[in-house]
């Protein structure tokens, strides 16, 4: 790295920090809270980026992983009197009724149970291409919603857990987005992460590398249900309140979403692209609200946000398949010459 | 030293014989071609081979031993590379890049090692590089490594495929070759690169080539093929004066 571009990582990481104790202790608590989704997202888009994105599984299984993380991290950190509120209908299974453990612990063992259904899933799974694999990994996100709306002594079933203990701050989901983003770099820039992206550009060819097309594609399924999981529980402790209808199909789009704008492939596009949608999911929850647009009053339609970006969706593959950043990644030498308005470097040109 | 044989192969698809009774003999440092007018089950017996389809019948050896069941990247790992006829680089990647995947499955490391830099990971890695910039060196592509492999032109991106399966260390190299139209000059390069890799590379050559002025000039052995059938076998003088290959080429004469 050049010593330039070290200083001004350095530099703006500072600043994060900064930013985020001014906005811990002085903004209020709305905006908190969007910039705690901003960096779960970002968490989940690259875990569903490196799936996706970077392995070419086309996989929509990502709701399954989140909502087993959630309801890992859930139970664990809820307390033994929170928990005999929640299960009244019927009481927890014994064993989980005294187990409180701290956020930490609780957080890991989410992604280490996400990553083991990952991992099961994904073994008879993963001999399936392309849309195959998408209905099954779409049917395993809907199996689980369905598991856990029935266990009800253990996941209280449709009633969902309430009053999870808001563990989740700047703190927590900042320092975890940037663990995520640094093993997502650290991985993408090894040769198992080349061999990911071969995969992806030609089986056939990757096969005849000598690369073992299962086992990497598991590896790479389940360090993602790994993260998803993760990002799943810091979710849960985030919003203090979770169900089995939270993870719906809607939840899988929505990071689909995030990664085909920012650009599949792309960490650094996943990152940009996951605050862009989350911040704009709230800016643009006006379109909601009835609207008189003075020659016309539009009554209020729950879910117009959906409609808007559905369409904002279609026409990203439509017109501008690659996203925001293809499978580039961010660099200050990009990053300045936008900022100064000069044309990037011809390939090949000398500085 | 016999590198590779095989044992009768034969290759159904349902009803249809793609390639029958094939009995391979390849020997260490030979270039040997496999030739065949279209649809005569060429690429089939490169598949059987290379284990991409496990044959009917028959079995297959490298160096003595049985590989007709083994999955396509463990063979790679004995030593058999590939290359395609429709090439199938890595497209989005760059040329280095291209080149380094055909590395990683020398790697030892496990993924652990391999995210936290470990210095096993390091050594391993800076050695990969090392013979990767070796490999495009020799093929001349040093100075485009950088270049997303998919914007070479087609004469360099075959260079570049050449280098990747240079990158397996491989002792048997299965090469299949397009049927193109080449100049004179291009039939004449091709011959000069086969031999040079084979010296370079230390490899056994078994091909698929379509040009017959590369064919008859480096091979030693031929194989020809017709509907799956061996219908020779020999030098490449024999095989010119061979009435059945002439027939399976050119046809049959009905006023004779």
């Amino acid at each position: 790295m050049k010593k330039r571009d070290y200083y001004l990582t350095v530099i703006s990481l500072i600043l994060l920090v900064i930013f985020l104790y001014f906005a811990d202790r002085y903004m209020d608590a709305y905006i908190v809270r969007i910039l705690n989704l901003c960096a779960i997202y970002t968490v989940l888009g690259l875990s569903m980026n490196l799936i996706n994105g970077f392995t070419g599984l086309f996989s929509l299984g990502h709701a399954g992983f989140m909502a087993i993380g959630a309801y890992t991290t859930a139970i664990l950190t809820l307390s033994v009197n929170a928990k005999a509120q929640n299960f009244f209908l019927e009481p927890i299974a014994a064993p989980l009724a005294n187990v409180v453990l701290p956020f930490f612990p609780s957080l890991l063992l989410a992604g280490i149970l996400a990553a083991l259904a990952g991992f099961l899933i994904g073994a008879p799974a993963l001999r399936l291409k392309g849309d195959y694999l998408a209905i099954a990994t779409l049917g395993f996100a809907e199996i689980i919603r369905v598991i856990f709306t029935n266990t009800q002594n253990i996941t209280n079933g449709a009633l969902g857990l309430k009053g999870i203990p808001a563990y989740t701050n700047l703190w927590w989901s900042y320092g975890i987005a940037a663990f995520t983003v640094l093993f997502m770099v650290l991985l993408i820039n090894s040769s198992y992460g080349r061999a990911f992206k071969a995969i992806r550009e030609d089986e056939i060819a990757a096969e005849s590398m000598g690369i073992n097309l299962f086992k990497h594609k598991v590896m790479s399924f389940t360090i993602g249900a790994f993260f998803a999981g993760i990002g799943g529980g810091l979710l849960g402790n985030l919003l203090g309140t979770i169900d089995p209808a939270m993870f719906k199909f809607t939840l899988t789009f929505n990071i689909l979403l995030i990664i085909v704008l920012g650009g599949m492939g792309s960490i650094s596009g996943t990152v940009i692209s996951a605050f862009v949608v989350t911040i704009s999911q709230e800016a643009l929850r006006f379109l909601d609200q009835p609207m008189d647009l003075g020659f016309i009053v539009i009554p209020g339609v729950a879910g117009m946000r959906m409609v808007v970006f559905s369409i904002l969706l279609m026409l990203v593959v439509l017109f501008y398949r690659h996203g925001l950043m293809g499978t580039n990644e961010f660099s200050w030498d990009r990053l300045i010459n936008i900022l100064s308005f000069k044309k990037p470097l011809l390939k090949g040109g000398k500085k | 030293m016999e590198m590779l044989k095989t044992d009768g192969i034969t290759m159904q698809f349902g009803g249809l014989t793609a390639v029958k009774d094939f009995n391979l003999v390849l020997n260490k440092g030979e270039i040997v071609a496999l030739i065949g007018p279209n649809g005569a089950g060429k690429t089939t017996a490169f598949n059987m081979i290379t284990g991409v389809y496990i044959p009917t019948k028959g079995k297959i050896y490298y160096k003595g031993k049985d590989i007709t069941q083994m999955a396509p990247h463990n063979i790679t790992k004995l030593g058999i590379a590939r290359t395609f006829q429709n090439i199938r680089l890595f497209k989005d990647l760059s040329v280095l890049d291209n080149v380094l995947i055909a590395n990683h499955l020398h790697i030892k490391s496990n993924l652990f090692e391999a995210l936290l830099r470990l210095s096993k990971y390091k050594n391993e890695d800076k050695k990969m590089l090392k013979k990767s910039l070796d490999l495009l060196e020799i093929v001349g592509l040093l100075d485009v490594k950088n270049e997303k492999s998919s914007s070479l032109p087609y004469g360099m991106q075959r260079r570049l495929e050449i280098a990747r399966a240079g990158g397996r260390n491989p002792e048997v190299l299965l090469r299949e070759e397009a049927a193109g139209g080449m100049e004179p000059k291009e039939t004449e390069d091709l011959r000069e690169f086969i031999k040079q890799i084979r010296d370079d590379f230390d490899l056994t050559i078994f091909m698929i080539e379509h040009h017959m002025q590369v064919v008859m000039g480096i091979s030693e052995r031929i194989y020809v093929f017709d509907y799956g059938i061996t219908i020779a076998h020999g030098n490449p003088n024999e095989i010119q004066n061979n009435q059945r290959v002439i027939e399976a080429y050119l046809g049959v004469d009905d006023n004779a």
